[in-house]
Order: structure tokens, then sequence, then C-alpha cells
């Protein structure tokens, strides 16, 4: 089969017209999107993480024996492997993000996942979290809020 | 005790400059065009060409462990945000190594994460 075939442009991207409006829009929202998707995939990796560790208990790093032992029993639950996908999820979807936007933009905006975590901590892990640890996600989420008044990319695109 | 603070270096500076690495790898790929999965996808593909992502992969990787480890026996409320002091080393790293220019709003916002993590330790 000819792989031309394949090979038809959609008419979406025909349509597209490079106005410099238009794409100082379209570099908001690629990134946004991209960021809410790290703040959703990251802290559910990490909690998952976080799931599957507690079940196997505290590792003694010595002798080496008992942390290989550890490692292989953390690696045998199902737990860990759907924490491993959603960090994969968010490392693509940081890998994307940082093609588009700053790494100073980018890692600043994720940390709303923070609140995410908080959230997630006390609903799934039924861990406590104090009014001064609150506090200080309600400030993390106002510096971020800067940092989204800045613009996504200093630096030039290479060709 | 001092093992908690080697995870935390290794979690914060290296997991940092990995992160700044494969900012460096996705400034060389170009940016990623339209919100695409076959276009999403090639782009990940030739990032996989490049050097500053294995680099990146490696100190990340090692980062990770060190995660794991801590938070087997540390609550992932607390080990999260702790990790977040990353965005100094990583404003700086954006500056000098990927030539950002991070402006007086961006730095306010930094500190006022760097703040709030703070308070997230203390609250403990």
């Amino acid at each position: 089969m000819n792989q031309e075939t394949f090979a038809v442009s959609s008419p979406i991207l025909d349509t597209q017209t490079a106005t410099a409006p238009s794409q100082v829009h379209t570099l908001h929202l690629k990134t946004y999107l991209l960021i809410g998707m790290m703040i959703i995939t990251g802290p559910v990796g990490n909690l998952l993480l976080a799931k599957s560790t507690k079940q196997v208990g505290e590792i003694k790093v010595w002798p080496l024996s008992e942390l290989v032992g550890a490692f292989v029993r953390i690696f045998s639950s199902f737990t860990i492997w759907a924490g491993i996908s959603c960090l994969i999820a968010f490392i693509i979807a940081y890998m994307l993000a940082l093609s588009i936007a700053d790494y100073s933009f980018v890692q600043p905006a994720a940390a709303l996942g923070y609140a995410v975590i908080a959230v997630l901590g006390v609903l799934v892990l039924h861990e406590k979290v104090t009014l001064l640890h609150w506090a200080g996600i309600v400030v993390i989420c106002l510096g971020v809020s800067f940092v989204r008044n800045t613009h996504p990319r200093t630096t030039e695109t290479p060709d | 005790m001092t093992l908690e603070y080697v995870l935390f270096i290794l979690i914060i500076v290296v997991g940092t400059a990995g992160e700044l690495c494969l900012g460096r790898a996705m400034r060389e790929t170009g940016e990623l065009e339209r919100l695409r999965l076959s276009d999403a996808f090639s782009l990940l593909g030739r990032a996989l060409r490049l050097k500053w992502i294995w680099i990146g992969v490696a100190m990340m990787a090692t980062a990770f462990f060190s995660l794991v480890t801590l938070l087997s026996f540390e609550d992932v409320s607390f080990v999260v945000p702790v990790t977040a002091l990353s965005y100094l080393v990583g404003a700086v790293g954006g500056i000098f190594f990927l030539g950002e220019r991070v402006s007086w709003q961006r730095w306010v916002g930094i500190g006022l994460v760097c703040i709030g993590v703070t308070m997230v330790v203390i609250s403990r």
C-alpha cells in the first residue's frame, strides 16, 4: 500500500492562520492544558507510590539484602505500576510543556499539584493536614498566580 | 535523620538538574505545534535521540529512587511539598543553563512558593 495515502494533511491544519495574537493565545492554551495534565497525573502518581511503599513498611538501607528484598516486594505490587504509569504521563506532559514554555514558568506553575496532593492525602491516605499546612498551600497558589502573569516563553525557538 | 537530609538533597538538587536537562533537550527539539498525539510522539521521538534527555533521565531516576525510599517512612503531604525547594534551584538553573529571563513578577511568585513550602514544613 502506498504510504502517501496516509500523508493527507488535515483541513484543520490548512485553515490555521499564523497571526500573532492567535499564536500567543495558542501558546497559553497549550501550556495551560499540559500543566493541567501535570498537576493531576503528578500528585496521583506520587500518592500511588506512597500507598505502595507504605504497604511494605519502612525500608532498611543496610544490609543490602534488606534493601533489595524491599524493592522486590514494592515492585511486585499493582499499585506501584499504576503510580509509575501516572508519573510517565506526567513526564511526557512536562517535556511537551517545556518545548513550549520556560522551565522557570512551568516548574512553579506545576506547584498547584501540591494543593491536589494535600487534598488526596487527606481523602485517600487519611493523613492529618493542619491549618498552617493549608495556609502554606494558599501561599503557594498565590505565588503561582504571580508566575502566571509573566510570559510563558522568554527564549527564542531554535530552528 | 542524616539519611533523610541526604535523600532530600538528592531529590531536590539532582532531580532539578535532571529536569533542567530535559528543558535543554526540549529547546533543541523545537516547540510542540499542535496538541495532537501524533505531533507529541514525533516530538518525543526526536527528543529521545538527544544526549540531554538521557543525562536528565539518569539524574531524575536517582531522585526518583530517593523519593521512593523517603516516602516509605515519611508522610506524602510532607515529603512532596518540601521538594518544592527545588524552585529556587530551578529558577537559577533556568537563568544560567537555559538563558531564560526571570522577571520580578516571576521571582515574587517563586519566593511565595518557597514561603508556602516553609509554612508547610513548620506546620508539621
